[in-house]
């Protein structure tokens, strides 16, 4: 599954990078990317989402992520655009991984540059929980008790609707 | 005619990822489609169930039961999210 993409966008001033790749992705060089040249920014949150060994009483051997492209990048930039709308926020990294993975692997990489800390630690969290409820991919996990699909979470709709 | 898309579970067990349609006069919205599929068989009638939480997409975006369905439109199906 070659499917890679990635683009820049500038809205209202927040450097907004999204990429949804198979391959692995490197912490240090995400942040040193985001950050580099700007000497106005002051903090940077940062939240990885890894595979989990065992998820609902069995052992996951592999999960394989896929989702719907045309949509993502579309609910992804809504998602930054709202946290962009609520907090002093400036660069906004995210990269999700889609194809098989292995427990222990990356995930998802979401990284926030701001001013100050209060604003990149909120925006982050925030961030995350949209993405996890709004974004379009889906998960199957394969483990000792055979294929099955990863069920969406209540608490991550509470968790979610928090922010309301 | 409209192109369907669906994702997860609902690909795999109604066996197609995506195909195009030509709307029946009386489907115009998230509704009347989601019924229209039902009355293919089983397994349509079973996924799309309302039980089922199954959301839509229309044009790209999370849609309603009464959102409006017309020609040249991108209609998703698929199960809750669980990405992240």
């Amino acid at each position: 599954m070659a499917m890679k993409w990635r683009f820049f966008r500038r809205l209202l001033e927040v450097k907004l990078t999204i990429r949804v790749q198979t391959e692995d992705f490197d912490i240090a060089a995400e942040v040193l990317k985001l950050r580099r040249g700007n000497p106005k920014i002051g903090a940077v949150a940062c939240f990885i989402g890894l595979v989990r060994d065992i998820n609902e009483n069995a052992t996951v051997a592999e999960m394989t992520l896929e989702h719907y492209p045309a949509m993502t990048e579309k609910a992804l930039t809504d998602i930054v655009e709202q946290a962009k709308s609520r907090w002093d926020i400036m660069d906004v990294s995210l990269v999700h991984r889609v194809g098989t993975l292995k427990p222990m692997d990356q995930i998802v990489l979401v990284v926030v540059a701001s001013s100050h800390r209060g604003a990149a630690f909120a925006a982050c969290e925030f961030i995350v929980d949209y993405l996890k409820t709004r974004a379009p991919f889906w998960k199957k996990e394969k483990t000792d008790k055979g294929m099955r699909w990863v069920e969406a979470r209540d608490s991550d709709d509470d968790a979610a609707q928090r922010w309301h | 005619m409209v192109n369907l898309v669906y994702f997860a579970r609902l690909r795999e067990t109604l066996g197609l990822d995506s195909e195009k349609v030509a709307l029946p006069q009386d489907v115009g919205d998230v509704a009347s489609l989601t019924q229209w599929l039902r009355g293919r068989g089983k397994v349509w009638d079973t996924e799309l169930a309302p039980g089922n939480r199954v959301r839509v997409a229309v044009n790209l975006e999370v849609a309603e039961q009464s959102t409006c369905i017309a020609d040249g439109d991108e209609v998703a199906f698929f199960p809750p999210v669980t990405g992240g």
